[in-house]
């Protein structure tokens, strides 16, 4: 469709499915207001006044039409939803991913971490046809990570991680923009996506990488911040050991059973109190305010790697 | 024309003139046009900074206002419409005016509550002046947390407190209007003989009760967390800002049904008197109504698809905003039928009328491609959205509001306007509104997002055309404050019904005496009792005309 002047690349799996349901439902909007309006222009010509036209027998039991109309128009809509709804789900089951991203938005810059310790600002150089699986964070404010030629979105809320995935299928270079308000610069909050070849993605990640992974960050912060004192096996405290941790089912002191993600983690570092796993004295000090969010996710991106240790035995 | 006789000498505005004859009146009449004075100044207000707006745009570096002024002006043209003008225009200037002489009353519940409206209405429009020209607002008129309590550094809390105190007026008019209808019909006016119009007020002033206390709750946990630190939208204070987005929806989005409940209510007015024939499905048209008004609360979260709110969550408001579109559709096809073997004539209230069908119609549809969850993720917070919304509030509740305006104006005023200078109002508005807003479609999904002062080159020819078609559409809006203005003193007195139209506000005098009726109408007859076949009707209170 990009040879229509009004029609955004479309560069991803994801594109490919909102496009279809775009069509579908234009054709059928484009339809209704065919019928719509035609059934206005006939009526306002044919019975303008003076015109001869006869107006004796009009419809006198109405509820006849109103409930064909009715019944219609209610099948039609359940049609669109179900489409709609359908395509949402698949939206929101990630498959497995093949890369990691770990993204900041703050006021106004989007902070961009990979696995292997490359960082970029306002900038993502990613792979093609590869599945891209984005942890997003804020420092400040809500905002909004948007990638209008993938037709992806999701807000970036303080307090919490969000997720999502995408699967670029075109190489070339596509905005990326801030969709929620987040203040004077939203505007400028903008960046760029290279999608690149895989022998040029390797050939970036080679130019780029000098520093250790995002994981070995990670552990070097476990030790600094001090959480290494007591989840380890050589600890007297009696605190719970994390590998294995990531994407495991926790049960919990209030007898909740939680899944470990990303966020699980999140909120046991920040709100301790509030996750306190059943078995377990509660005495972990809360680091909210002490952590910076690029480094929250270094320590995240650690103890999933414990997690991922233990499925490869 | 018409065999109504002519009422008494003294109308309710030539019975007393001294100025605290106005600011104390307790006639709904006068304080309809205390209300119109207000509300028009609020929509030139909101005008001015949508100008500077579309002024902005045509250049893609946006230096004209630049980042904080573009930002303070958006949020106030926001603020301003939805609450200054949008919110109050149809219901407490015409619904004001109309509903006691629609319903056969001599005025509505409690006059004293009708004027204490109009001055809290006054003291919010005061506080609003004073964020504005203090500085202004950076935060949206939706005010999401935390950007709104812990990072603006506008004027949040005075634009939140014009807002909280505009609450009130809000619920004092909705709750005398509710007891009126309830309590005051003339003898005969049952529920189902009641005009559309009084139908559609009734479901508007009930969402109002029942969404606007929600709004000032909302503003004071905002205070509540500020002034004593209990964490309810602060992550920092173990709160959540997506509850700030469920309660501040949980108003606003009911509050786009009282925008657009009242439009529909003077359309159904207006399309049958032009189209002389009765309104197709009456009954159908009264519970769509109702279900518009109820089904309307449930579809808030459709605000919040890219949230982070549940997957489950999703599905459910999409589906309900589904089928909260039910309903609407079924008004539209009743407006179209209701043109079926009429006997159309294009007076420019029926202009308008039209424009008001055909505008809602595409905000309509394109409303229910913003339902369909993957569109959504993809359009939502772009100009999409902004198009899809004007064409509902503007293209529909700002034409039925004109439309309304003209063909109320004799009975108002007491004079006729001049028709072709209106008609042609009536259709620049239609050309410059489509040229102004349809661009925007394109532009949302070509990925601009809303908020932005500056953007992409490649988007200037869409952003350039919206522009031009704002200056169009600006003109068109001014055009009827020369011509009604020359009206009030010069145009031609109007005899009590010039329309030959059915309802009980025309069987007294234009302007009507202060007390409305000389005695109490008894209603006979269903509303719309038009015949396109001999150009006859029957009005409410039995009363033929041939």
């Amino acid at each position: 469709m990009t040879w229509l002047p009004f029609w955004p690349p479309n560069a991803s799996t994801t594109a490919s499915t909102v496009d279809a349901i775009t069509f579908g439902e234009l054709a059928l909007v484009i339809l209704v207001l065919l019928l719509v309006f035609g059934m206005m222009f006939t009526f306002v010509i044919r019975y303008r006044r003076g015109s001869t036209a006869d107006r004796s027998h009009r419809v006198a039991k109405t509820w006849y039409f109103e409930i064909g109309w009715t019944s219609a128009t209610l099948i039609a809509f359940l049609v669109l939803f179900a489409f709609g709804a359908q395509a949402y789900l698949y939206l929101y089951k990630p498959p497995k991913a093949d890369l990691e991203l770990y993204v900041v938005g703050k006021q106004w810059m989007w902070k961009v971490q990979y696995p292997g310790g490359q960082r970029e600002i306002d900038s993502l150089h990613l792979p093609l046809g590869k599945t891209v699986r984005v942890v997003l964070g804020s420092e400040d404010v809500i905002h909004s990570f948007y990638i209008p030629a993938f037709r992806v979105k999701h807000d970036v809320v303080p307090g919490t991680y969000e997720t999502f995935w995408f699967k670029p299928t075109q190489l070339g270079d596509y905005q990326l923009e801030c969709s929620e308000f987040c203040g004077t610069d939203h505007a400028k909050m903008i960046g760029t996506v290279h999608i690149l070849s895989p022998t040029d993605y390797a050939k970036w990640l080679s130019n780029e990488g000098t520093e250790p992974t995002l994981a070995q960050q990670g552990a070097a912060l476990f030790r600094q911040y001090g959480c290494s004192g007591c989840h380890s096996e050589r600890s007297t405290i009696h605190a719970p050991l994390l590998n294995g941790l990531y994407g495991s089912y926790q049960h919990m002191a209030d007898g909740r059973t939680v899944f470990a993600d990303e966020r699980y983690i999140r909120d046991c570092i920040l709100l301790p109190a509030s996750q306190r796993v059943a078995g377990y004295p509660p005495v972990m000090p809360s680091f909210a305010g002490q952590i910076p969010e690029d480094d929250l996710m270094k320590l995240v991106a650690y103890i999933q790697s414990l997690g991922a240790a233990k499925e490869a035995p | 024309m018409s065999a109504v006789t002519a009422g008494p000498s003294e109308t309710y505005l030539t019975n007393e003139s001294s100025i605290a004859s106005w600011f104390l009146t307790k006639d709904h009449k006068r304080i309809a046009l205390l209300f119109f004075a207000s509300v028009t100044a609020f929509f030139f207000i909101g005008g001015a900074a949508a100008t500077l707006i579309r002024l902005n745009l045509i250049n893609p570096a946006g230096n004209l206002l630049g980042a904080d002024l573009y930002n303070r002006m958006f949020t106030m043209h926001g603020i301003v419409m939805v609450w200054f003008f949008l919110i109050p225009s149809i219901p407490t200037t015409l619904g004001n005016f109309l509903i006691p002489l629609m319903i056969g009353a001599r005025d509505l519940a409690f006059p004293r509550l009708n004027l204490g409206s109009w001055y809290v209405f006054n003291i919010s429009g005061i506080l609003a002046l004073y964020f504005i020209i203090a500085g202004g607002d950076d935060t949206g008129w939706t005010f999401y947390t935390p950007y709104s309590t812990l990072f603006s550094n506008s004027h949040v809390i005075a634009a939140a407190v014009a807002v909280f105190v505009n609450g009130f007026s809000t619920i004092m008019t909705a709750l005398n209007f509710v007891v009126t209808i309830h309590r005051l019909r003339a003898p005969g006016m049952t529920w189902f003989r009641l005009p559309l119009f009084v139908w559609a007020i009734y479901a508007t002033s009930l969402v109002m009760l029942l969404a606007t206390p929600v709004l000032a709750m909302t503003l004071l946990l905002i205070a509540l967390e500020h002034g004593f630190g209990i964490g309810i939208f602060d992550p920092n204070l173990g709160g959540d800002p997506l509850l700030f987005q469920h309660m501040f929806w949980f108003y606003s989005h009911p509050a786009v049904y009282i925008m657009i409940l009242p439009a529909m209510g003077v359309a159904s007015e207006l399309i049958p008197c032009f189209a002389r024939r009765p309104v197709f499905g009456y009954r159908g048209m009264t519970y769509a109504l109702v279900a518009i008004a109820v089904v309307g609360f449930f579809v808030w979260g459709h605000h919040m698809f890219t949230s982070g709110m549940s997957v489950f969550a999703g599905i459910v408001f999409s589906f309900m905003s589904f089928i909260v579109a039910v309903p609407s559709a079924i008004k539209v096809f009743n407006w179209t039928a209701t043109l079926h073997r009429g006997s159309i004539s294009f007076d420019a209230p029926m202009l308008y009328a039209l424009g008001f069908v055909g505008l809602f119609t595409i905000g309509g549809l394109t409303g229910l491609m913003l339902a369909t969850l993957p569109i959504d993720i993809h359009v939502t917070d772009t100009y999409f959205v902004i198009a899809h919304f004007h064409y509902v509030m503007v293209g529909g509740t700002v034409s039925a509001f004109f439309g309304g305006l003209h063909y109320w104006w004799p009975k108002i005023t007491g004079r006729l306007y001049p028709e072709m200078w209106a008609r042609g109002a009536a259709i620049l508005t239609f050309i410059g509104f489509n040229i102004t807003f349809f661009p925007q479609f394109i532009l949302g999904y070509l990925g601009m997002p809303r908020r932005y002062y500056s953007y992409a080159p490649d988007l200037q020819t869409w952003n350039v055309l919206s522009s031009a078609g704002a200056s169009i559409l600006a003109i068109a809006y001014l055009m009827p404050l020369f011509y009604l203005g020359w009206s009030l003193l010069w145009g031609p007195r109007a005899n009590a019904n010039p329309w030959r139209a059915t309802g009980l506000e025309w069987r007294t005098s234009s302007p009507p005496p202060e007390h409305n009726f000389e005695r109490t109408p008894v209603v006979t007859t269903p509303p719309y009792q038009y015949n396109p076949e001999d150009d006859s009707y029957v009005a409410q209170d039995g009363a033929a005309n041939a």
